[in-house]
């Protein structure tokens, strides 16, 4: 499973970076976590609020800190 | 999301199951309205009382004399932060509510396609609801251009959004008045359409980063989620764990530097500075402002210092606009997709609108009618 979070590197995006990977380590599953910084990436995966997660090229959240029970949520189909 | 699936569950069981179970965590609208009200009856019995307290702590328990230096300053202090952290929850707790109708992809949609004059308006109306980090201010910007949304209205959201926002009207309001407050949204509102609607007249499009136009991706749409008022309360819940959590550290510096001015700069000392009759006041006020970030929460306690000091109303309200709306920061992120030359105009436009403000205001305004 490939999850990017989408941030430029504030706070907000870094608080969720936190929570994908907790999310990631307790479910167990196999994902590999990456943080997107660069906007010039952002802006080409369409999302135009950050933090954002996208998980297997689907774009699951804009614009807001998820909570982890929906990040498991998200990572356990 | 919980809501989600249980939505979900009860409606696949639904035959089966004759009396489904009301969801967790969910009370009647009556339950919310009757808490609301109640939680509000006990912060106003708190709030009423921050004064004979903090008069109680300087002058009874810490024996300092009410006219002196250290007393003053104390004072302001003990009695600033509790008044600016409890009106700062009941606000962002409002607001919340509020912008938990609004996103910024809603927020696209309405200004995409809109005429430019109108487009102002509503762009810098819709700055104020719409949530918004500073940090995510490029994305937004290459949404809002890449749906159609014209630059000019574009500038007109960029700038009122941080310029406008809930916590320096709250503040404002708590600290010296609604006047000042109406007045500060008033030319806030004004400085945002006009410098928006500049850009827009200047036609300045080719000086967007070439890479940004180039940006046809389409939007992604995320479905509509269907908010209950108890989604609501919870979103403004954490927007007040979330922005306070930031900002404390902010209001406790902005108090102690109000508290500074409070009890040791003399009167005729800010008067003479920022008093109405330097001209250079204000662009000083300006030029002094731009590149200083803090927000909202930290600069209006030193607002209120400075006004207590015999600044002039018009040179502070510059002041203020142009500490929260331009910021170095900003426009190190902004320069990533705007040239130089459209990066130079923005500052430029924004901080002629704000010296007007200041200027206009230093004419024709006579402070005590102001400040109650």
């Amino acid at each position: 499973m490939e999850i990017k979070v989408l941030g430029p590197g504030c706070s907000k995006c870094k608080q969720t970076e936190t929570i994908v990977r907790e999310a990631v380590a307790e479910s167990g599953v196999a994902a590999n976590v990456e943080k997107v910084t660069d906007v010039m990436k952002i802006a080409g995966y369409g999302v135009f609020g950050t933090p954002a997660v996208i998980i297997d090229g689907e774009v699951k959240c804009v614009g807001k800190i998820p909570k982890k029970e929906e990040v498991l949520s998200w990572i356990k189909k | 999301m919980k809501e989600e699936t249980t939505t979900k569950l009860s409606a696949g069981f639904q035959c089966a199951c004759e009396s489904p179970q009301p969801p967790p965590h969910r009370f009647s609208m009556p339950v919310y309205l009757a808490a609301g009200i109640a939680g509000l009856a006990v912060w106003w019995l708190v709030y009423e009382r921050l004064e004979m307290v903090a008069a109680f702590l300087t002058y009874g328990l810490l024996g300092l004399t009410p006219s002196g230096h250290l007393g003053e300053a104390v004072f302001f202090f003990i009695y600033e932060t509790p008044k600016v952290l409890m009106l700062l929850t009941l606000v962002v707790f409002g607001v919340g509510v509020i912008r938990s109708f609004f996103t910024p992809e809603k927020t696209r949609a309405i200004l995409s396609g809109k005429r430019e004059f109108i487009g102002n308006i509503l762009a810098a109306l819709l700055g104020v609801v719409t949530p918004f980090c500073s940090c995510s201010a490029v994305p937004l910007f290459i949404g809002f251009v890449s749906a159609g949304v014209p630059l000019g209205v574009t500038f007109s959201f960029l700038i009122s959004a941080p310029m406008v926002n809930e916590i320096a009207l709250g503040l404002l309001y708590g600290l010296l008045g609604w006047k000042i407050a109406l007045l500060y949204a008033g030319t806030g509102f004004f400085v945002a359409i006009f410098a928006g609607w500049i850009i827009g007249r200047l036609k300045l499009e080719n000086h967007i980063e070439d890479w940004v136009r180039e940006i046809r991706a389409n939007a992604v749409d995320l479905e509509d989620v269907k908010m209950t008022w108890h989604d609501r309360l919870i979103y403004a819940k954490d927007a007040v764990k979330d922005i306070v959590g930031r900002v404390w550290i902010y209001v406790l510096a902005g108090i102690a530097v109000g508290a500074g001015i409070h009890g040791y700069v003399p009167q005729e000392f800010m008067a003479s500075i920022m008093g109405k009759g330097n001209w250079w006041s204000v662009p000083l006020a300006v030029v002094i402002g731009v590149p200083m970030y803090s927000n909202a929460a930290g600069i209006v306690p030193v607002v209120e210092a400075l006004l207590g000091k015999g600044a002039a109303l018009g040179t502070v309200l510059a002041f203020m606009m142009a500490v929260i709306a331009l910021s170095l920061p900003e426009m190190v992120i902004l320069r990533k997709v705007l040239k130089m030359r459209l990066l130079l105009i923005f500052v430029g436009v924004v901080s002629s609108g704000i010296m007007m403000v200041g200027y206009l205001f230093n004419a024709v305004v006579e402070l005590p009618f102001f400040v109650n």
